[in-house]
């Protein structure tokens, strides 16, 4: 359009179209300068945490910052956790702790998100396809029943739980975790799931009842399978947030049951300014969270955008 | 498809009616026989030398079983559908409510676990003690400035998702990366920013300050400083899940609209104030009150970076019951705080929706 422009009217056209283009240029400068800035503001404390974990006193105090440019990056970090090259293969109490820890995280997380997606999962497809009446609430009340109980703070729960778990004798168990975790994130798959059998026709259901299933083929053996990419999307966002709780992981776990988050809180306090150390767990205790959102963003993004955003 | 009773599987014979409804009464008789039994042996009147209140779970779990079997003996295929929501219904009461409704008859006691003496009804004192608490407002009124941060972090959001709706090239690259705070749990970036980056002598932040030639940068001594750096933090977790929405809605947008305001003629920033912001309003609207329903909760960074130090200025409620009870063990006024603050924000959010739920997107 610029070329014709200058092909017709050779002297105001000109001028006019090389504003345009300059304005258009300095809008895109603009563009990618802000696009810039905001991935530093991103990206920067997980390159400081990570070559933090390389580097050793001297390094941290005089502020260097790129590895092999203005330090050598050392093992310290990791050797003290036991996961360096050289210390991988010796027996380390600090490693064996940091396991034992990551495990728990593990079968918290996992354990959670599959109570809460298959319960949830369940409600949800029932409140999208049938008529509820339960004493004065309808399919509408039931479903904000469930919502609403993501207003509840963990802090109103924390404390009769610390005493009924005492008395159920599951304080420090990660049964325990797995229950109440499952209750966080129950709400949110109920939403998701929600979302998604409600974009799946009704019709399947109907020609499935016509085939003489009832609603527990028609749900298992026709909608389960359309509704797979919404599980996975509630099935992920209820492990990042189960994977990073620390509320209850801090109130309710002691030796036993311990998570990841209250293993890394825990060593603020007593290690004093061990730089490398921190960072090595820091790391060790977001890469697998960052890796998983790398590569399951889309489904990541589904989750979060389900049924408030209508497309 | 709206079926309550379906009349597709038969009638259902009386026998099997009254079999469902005995299933149900022994599951109810046993459930409570049970509870008695326990409530009696834990009060020292039957001694069963039971240790814990495991049984009285099981026989829980078991009613559970038997109200879904006995649903299905007696209505049917009505019974099988309710069997679809019935464990998360169950769940939740037993895992929501039962513990709120047990939360209060804590919260009128005074209840310490570090002192022998047990737990003593004591009616108002804890709500009396909660007016006068100065810290417990203290940290009220941090809560409606952190609230009140929530525009701040809604603007920027915006702005970043304005950023990845443009014309841009590798648009999932910056995707992926403005999404990766998101998935960061906040203890970690607690120690990451709050402890390491934040360092007074030795951060990247506290070097950067000097250099710009603050002379003894320090972040979190100064109330407000304080204040807006644990802000900072928490929005550097959370702004991406309000990007993510407000994104969604932008690519949701009729692009004919958006056409149509710029043959008009109409500036970028007219277009933006007159066409694309009100659109946005409903998908707006509802990012706000999710984000500000999650900021309620804030803890997690406030307990690990500052305490709620200096002097409270950075407290949330949260994190001010955590200590109530992690330093004090003060069991019976802490729930009552925390009761205290379910009802302010159930009111609140209440308040909120009815206000504002003309212009949200659907969320039920």
């Amino acid at each position: 359009m610029a070329a014709e422009a200058t092909l017709s009217a050779p002297t105001t056209a000109d001028a006019g179209a090389g504003a345009r283009r300059l304005k258009h240029v300095a809008g895109k400068v603009g563009i990618y300068a802000a696009l810039v800035t905001w991935a530093f503001v991103s990206l920067f404390p997980v390159y400081w945490t990570i070559t933090t974990s390389m580097k050793v006193a001297k390094d941290v105090q005089l502020g260097h910052l790129i590895p092999w440019v203005d330090f050598q990056p050392n093992w310290l970090g990791w050797r003290s956790l036991g996961l360096s090259p050289d210390t991988i293969g010796q027996v380390s109490t600090v490693r064996d702790e940091f396991l034992d820890r990551f495990l728990n995280s593990i079968y918290t997380a996992f354990g959670a998100s599959f109570l809460a997606v298959l319960i949830g999962s369940l409600a949800a497809y029932g409140l999208s396809r049938f008529q509820y009446k339960f004493l004065w609430m309808k399919n509408q009340d039931l479903s904000f029943f469930f919502l609403s109980q993501l207003i509840l703070p963990p802090v109103v729960l924390a404390l009769p739980f610390l005493v009924l778990y005492r008395e159920l004798a599951l304080l420090d168990s990660i049964i325990g975790l797995v229950l109440l975790y499952t209750l966080t994130v129950l709400p949110i798959v109920i939403w998701i799931m929600k979302d998604q059998f409600d974009t799946i026709p009704i019709e399947l259901d109907e020609a499935a009842q016509v085939d003489g299933l009832g609603p527990w083929g028609t749900f298992f053996r026709i909608i389960l399978p359309m509704a797979l990419p919404g599980m996975v999307a509630a099935f992920i966002l209820s492990l990042i947030l189960c994977w990073n709780e620390y509320f209850f992981a801090a109130l309710l776990t002691g030796a036993e049951a311990k998570t990841l988050p209250v293993m890394v809180a825990s060593q603020t306090g007593s290690q004093g300014i061990n730089w490398w150390s921190m960072a090595a767990l820091s790391t060790a205790a977001i890469a697998p969270l960052v890796v998983v959102g790398v590569l399951l963003e889309r489904y990541i993004i589904r989750g979060l955008t389900a049924g408030s955003v209508k497309g | 498809m709206a079926l309550t009773e379906s009349p597709s599987y038969g009638a259902i014979s009386r026998r099997r009616k009254d079999g469902g409804r005995a299933l149900i009464a022994a599951a109810t008789v046993l459930f409570l026989a049970v509870g008695l039994f326990q409530a009696l042996n834990s009060a020292g009147l039957v001694p069963l030398g039971l240790k814990d209140w495991r049984p009285t779970l099981y026989a829980f779990l078991l009613w559970s079983v038997a109200l879904g079997g006995g649903m299905v003996m007696m209505r049917g295929e009505a019974g099988l559908k309710a069997l679809f929501i019935l464990p998360a219904a169950l769940f939740t009461a037993a895992m929501a409510i039962f513990p709120t409704l047990f939360g209060l008859s804590i919260a009128f006691t005074d209840w310490n676990l570090a002192s022998f003496t047990g737990q003593k009804f004591n009616g108002f004192d804890n709500l009396v003690q909660l007016v006068r608490d100065p810290f417990y407002w203290n940290a009220m009124r941090n809560m409606v400035i952190y609230v009140l941060f929530v525009l701040v972090e809604y603007a920027v959001a915006f702005g970043l998702a304005l950023l990845l709706n443009a014309e841009i090239r590798a648009r999932k690259f910056w995707r992926v990366v403005f999404l990766i705070p998101l998935m960061l749990s906040p203890v970690a970036v607690s120690w990451m920013v709050g402890k390491s980056m934040l360092e007074y002598r030795f951060g990247p932040v506290a070097r950067f300050a000097r250099w710009l030639g603050f002379n003894n940068p320090s972040f979190f001594t100064d109330p407000w400083v304080a204040r807006l750096w644990i802000e900072a933090m928490d929005a550097w977790v959370s702004i991406p899940f309000v990007m993510i929405l407000l994104l969604a809605g932008l690519q949701a947008m009729p692009k004919e609209v958006i056409e149509a305001a710029k043959v008009d003629g109409a500036s970028p920033w007219q277009r933006f104030w007159q066409v694309i912001f009100p659109l946005m309003l409903p998908v707006s609207i509802t990012a706000i009150v999710l984000r500000i329903i999650f900021k309620l909760k804030l803890a997690d960074i406030i307990i690990t970076v500052t305490s709620g130090g200096p002097g409270g200025a950075t407290d949330s409620v949260s994190s001010f019951i955590y200590r109530e009870y992690r330093d004090r063990s003060n069991v019976g006024y802490g729930t009552m705080l925390a009761m205290f603050y379910l009802v302010v924000i159930v009111i609140f959010i209440t308040l909120l929706l009815k206000f504002l739920r003309k212009h949200m997107q659907r969320m039920t």
